[in-house]
């Protein structure tokens, strides 16, 4: 551009980029690895003319000019193709001669991100790297008694219960008059949760189904993973393996023309059904899968045609309010398995969480509340929704438990936690302080991207093309050319991984504060926190 | 660690013998208080088996308001042991103005009244004199029950034991439970002391039970009145206790099934595999967890001990047609019964409950693993 035409007002300079990339010339090599590799083509090959002056003491015709053409990487400073920092470039580089560094400054980049007005969408996480879970500790420590336990040698039994479970009083009365007792599944306490089918590549959702597989049939730990919208494989569902899948029904009803169809061939029952009435992302905002990732084997799957974009809409259009929904939906998906199936709705944190509960204490279908808070992953969404709604988890939960308690139905209706467990790599001591403060148990999402397939998102907004289908890392893309970069087998082999060093992690939390037998839950006695609100808001120690 | 001594006799014996006993075990407790529990009694209470007995600690103040309050309930006194302190303190035994042991005449209202209605008014008594005294301290009940006395003091047992007087005729009973040490993990506070009692079912328990706070949550969450209290971690078993065997119809043998629930693997090969499991999931907030042996009573004077999975070092049971004694450390039981038959001395394991009944003849032992009496 030419300095004495007018600029532009979303003319934009490297400087005010959130993401600047750094290459070294004299190491480059020029093979193209970088940009060829670029998931939103923020490099391409950049001629550089470089002018150099040759100044000599000696005759006047050794002086003179020199004009060098050289090559090299040139970033682009448009907004469709600023940089997103994930450093594919570096892992691809023979030569480490290039990387992308987080702008310190004030990034300008938001105030042109708006382009054709259309606010800015993405997909991932909230990026704020705060967590007040990383801020309890655990600090009653059992060292009175008989030898303390040791983590390693113990027998733990790290299981917790999915489903209504009656008072100890009614139940005895319904057994003894052989009446109905809701379905109770025992899994282990910490569940992947719902990423749609659809959102994650075919590559990740057979890792991790395979995974899931063989820590329940090999390493004899009954984890459970929740589909998400979007429907299920149709060979899973005729297959054993659904016993370990937690199937999702979502306000678009995606796939569930294909369920319906395949429940008389079920040789298994699913494990659950999660019903999702929110996402902690973006509370209130139903789910949007976009055009990009609906090639035709996801719209067959799907049940709709391919190419187009597939909003759900934020509720249950066919309900007309929360309670006909516990009613009616809980009623007829148990109904649908011979009410041989936990069944129980998926909430976004917020201050209404409590009314949706206290309305399922009054079911008896009711098997259960997930409640995902503001700092849930999502496949897409409105940037201003991940940032700036939702209910933080901790709270939400401690909320939910004490008035359970309060009613005497604490743990009859479990509550499971999601939102923000490990987002900054503490998932033992995020869960065990979720699970303390009243949750059964807690779901994982984006930690399951991260640590089993490499996502490369941070809370830095790093990343985060998860919605447009060129995942870098081939994790939420349609895009085989992309999710081939994933193998399953190895993704697998780190679902595997997480969770077995998980379960070493937990139990070097609990057996210290002598627990082995029976999962904490509840156990807020455990629990101090270095700020006198935080403490008072959570009904724990405030320990300094 | 606490030390825990308890027995039960064919002949009314004094509480001299358990204390004893507490004496024996002393390194394995700091001596910072004592609790008594004296049921089945003999002396003159021998006579008023139906009478209820308030035990407590009173002030000048307190008792004059107890007499008010018992009276406007139609109370009468009928007999009662004072127990009264030297002039001289004695270090580490808090001052106190009277050590009440009364028993009462019952109303006679109450004449008709069942006896689950009788129990529900005797504790809602007890509440009430708890609750008026919490403000000023000036009057604690253990309890307010026929045939039950509780004695609970800060301080050394044996020094305790010649403070108040312990060693006199007209305290003598067929059970005997008795605990040296105070509390563990909360502050020092007389309620703490076992054993704790509710409604004839006592409890007195070693160890530490660290999911207080969930079977707190869930007992106090019940809606039962006496579910109250709660100063020390272990008070939750005699609730627990009384929870299994009157809320829920258990017997003895399916109080283990609640605290300390088979492992799955045991589970599914016991007899009455469907019942338990549902008992193991509905009840999974009374899950004990931690090293444990529990020692108790049941109305009908049976005497039980159980321990956790988690308990390396189990207390023992021994004695002779007559006398059993149940404790924590052999040397306790050597103190008490020396004549024993030692080789019969059992200790129970983990899945064991070991029970005697109000027969006193001997030891059964129901184990976790086989059939159990269905509420069904
Ligand atoms: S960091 Fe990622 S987006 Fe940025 S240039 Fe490198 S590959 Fe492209
Ligand atoms: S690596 Fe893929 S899944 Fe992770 S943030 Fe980037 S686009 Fe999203």
């Amino acid at each position: 551009m030419s300095s004495n035409r007018s600029l532009e007002p979303s003319a934009l300079s490297l400087n005010d980029l959130p993401w600047q990339v750094k290459f070294s010339n004299d190491r480059c090599t020029l093979c193209g690895q970088c940009t060829a590799v670029c998931p939103v083509k923020a490099i391409e090959l950049g001629v550089f003319r470089k002018r150099t002056l040759k100044p000599s003491i000696r005759r006047q015709a050794d002086q003179g000019v020199a004009q060098d053409v050289f090559y090299g990487i040139r970033q682009k400073t448009d907004v469709a193709h600023a940089c997103i920092g994930c450093a594919m470039c570096t892992l691809v580089c023979p030569n480490d001669a290039i990387h992308p560094e987080k702008n310190p400054g004030l990034d300008r980049m938001k105030f042109h991100i708006n382009q054709q007005g259309v606010p800015r969408r993405r997909g991932g996480r909230r990026n704020a790297a705060g967590s007040i879970l990383d801020r309890i500790k655990f600090t009653r420590i059992s060292m009175l008694t008989d030898p303390a336990l040791d983590a390693g040698r113990h027998e733990f039994e790290m299981r917790t219960l999915l489903g209504r479970v009656l008072s100890p009083r009614e139940n005895m009365k319904r057994l003894k008059e052989k009446g109905w007792i809701p379905p109770v599944r025992e899994i282990y306490p910490l569940i992947i949760g719902g990423m749609s089918f659809g959102a994650l590549s075919p590559t990740m959702w057979e890792g991790l189904q395979m995974g899931v597989a063989y820590l329940n049939e090999e390493m004899g730990m009954p984890v459970r993973m929740c589909t998400g919208e979007g429907g299920c494989p149709p060979r899973l569902l005729r297959s054993r393996f659904l016993k370990y899948v937690i199937l999702q029904i979502a306000s678009g009803y995606f796939g569930w023309d294909e369920i319906i169809h395949a429940i008389p061939h079920m040789k298994e029952d699913p494990c659950a059904i999660e019903i999702k009435y929110g996402q902690g992302a973006k509370p209130g905002d139903g789910g949007l899968l976009m055009w990009h990732k609906v090639n035709k084997l996801i719209a067959a799957i799907r049940g709709v045609p391919a190419g187009v974009s597939l909003p759900s809409p934020p509720t249950h259009q066919t309900q007309y309010s929360i309670e006909e929904s516990v009613a009616k939906m809980i009623l007829s998906m148990s109904m649908a398995w011979g009410f041989r199936v936990p069944v129980y709705p998926k909430i976004s944190a917020s201050s209404t969480s409590l009314a949706v509960l206290n309305n399922l204490t009054r079911n008896d279908y009711a098997s259960g509340l997930a409640i995902d808070g503001e700092d849930g992953g999502t496949g897409a969404a409105y940037t201003v929704s991940m940032d700036h709604m939702g209910h933080p988890i901790a709270s939400c939960i401690r909320d939910n438990y004490l008035n359970l308690i309060k009613i005497g139905k604490q743990n009859e209706i479990p509550i499971f936690a999601g939102g923000g467990i490990g987002k900054n790599g503490n998932l033992a001591a995020n869960a065990a302080a979720l699970i303390m403060l009243g949750a059964s148990g807690v779901q994982i999402g984006k930690y399951v991207m991260q640590a089993a397939a490499g996502c490369v998102g941070t809370e830095e907004d790093r990343c985060n093309v998860c919605n447009v289908g060129i995942c870098p890392k081939g994790i939420t893309s349609q895009d085989p050319r992309l999710y081939r970069r994933l193998d399953p087998e190895d993704v697998a082999e780190r679902v595997v991984d997480l969770f077995v060093s998980f379960d070493t992690e937990l139990k070097k939390i609990v057996a210290p504060l002598g627990r082995s037998t029976s999962l904490p839950i509840g156990m807020s006695d455990a629990l101090g926190i270095d700020d006198v609100a935080a403490a008072q808001r959570l009904s724990i120690k405030y320990v300094v | 660690m606490c030390r825990l001594f308890a027995l039960t006799s064919r002949d009314p014996v004094s509480p001299m013998l358990a204390i004893k006993a507490l004496d024996v075990m002393k390194e394995g407790h700091d001596g910072s208080g004592m609790g008594l529990l004296l049921q089945d009694l003999g002396g003159p209470f021998e006579e008023m088996k139906e009478a209820p007995i308030l035990s407590g600690i009173f002030s000048e103040e307190g008792i004059r308001r107890l007499d008010l309050f018992m009276m406007d309930l139609g109370f009468l006194t009928k007999y009662k042991i004072s127990l009264k302190v030297p002039k001289k303190p004695v270090e580490g035994i808090p001052r106190r103005d009277l050590y009440l042991i009364r028993a009462y005449e019952l109303p006679e209202d109450w004449d008709n009244l069942s006896k689950d209605d009788m129990a529900v008014r005797l504790s809602d008594i007890r509440l009430k004199i708890r609750e008026m005294g919490e403000e000023k301290k000036d009057m604690m009940v253990f309890s307010f029950w026929p045939d039950t006395i509780m004695i609970k003091e800060i301080g050394d047992p044996l020094l305790l034991a010649g403070y108040l007087g312990l060693d006199r005729k007209e305290l003598k009973a067929r059970i005997i439970m008795a605990q040296g040490r105070q509390n563990t993990n909360y502050a020092i506070d007389l309620y703490a002391c076992h054993p704790f009692f509710i409604k004839g079912y006592t409890t007195m328990t070693n160890g530490e039970n660290t999911a207080f706070i969930p079977i707190r949550d869930f007992l106090t969450s019940r809606g039962i009145a006496a579910y109250t209290g709660y100063q020390s971690d272990s008070e939750v078993f005699a609730h627990i206790l009384h929870y299994s065997l009157v809320e829920l119809g258990l017997g003895i043998d399916g109080y283990k099934h609640v605290i300390t629930p088979l492992q799955e693997r045991d589970l599914a090969v016991h007899p009455n595999a469907g019942f338990l499991s549902h008992l193991k999931r509905t009840c999974r907030s009374l899950i004990i967890d931690g090293p444990n042996c529990v020692i108790g009573t049941l109305p009908d004077h049976s005497l039980f001990m159980v321990q956790d999975r988690k308990k390396l070092r189990p207390g023992v049971v021994g004695g002779k047609p007559g006398l059993y004694g149940f404790s924590s450390e052999i040397c306790g039981l050597d103190a008490v019964i020396p004549d024993r038959d030692k080789s019969r001395d059992i200790q129970p394991m983990h899945l064991d409950t070991a029970i005697v009944g109000p027969d006193r003849q001997e030891v059964t032992i129901c184990r976790q693993t086989e059939a159990l009496n269905l509420p069904l």
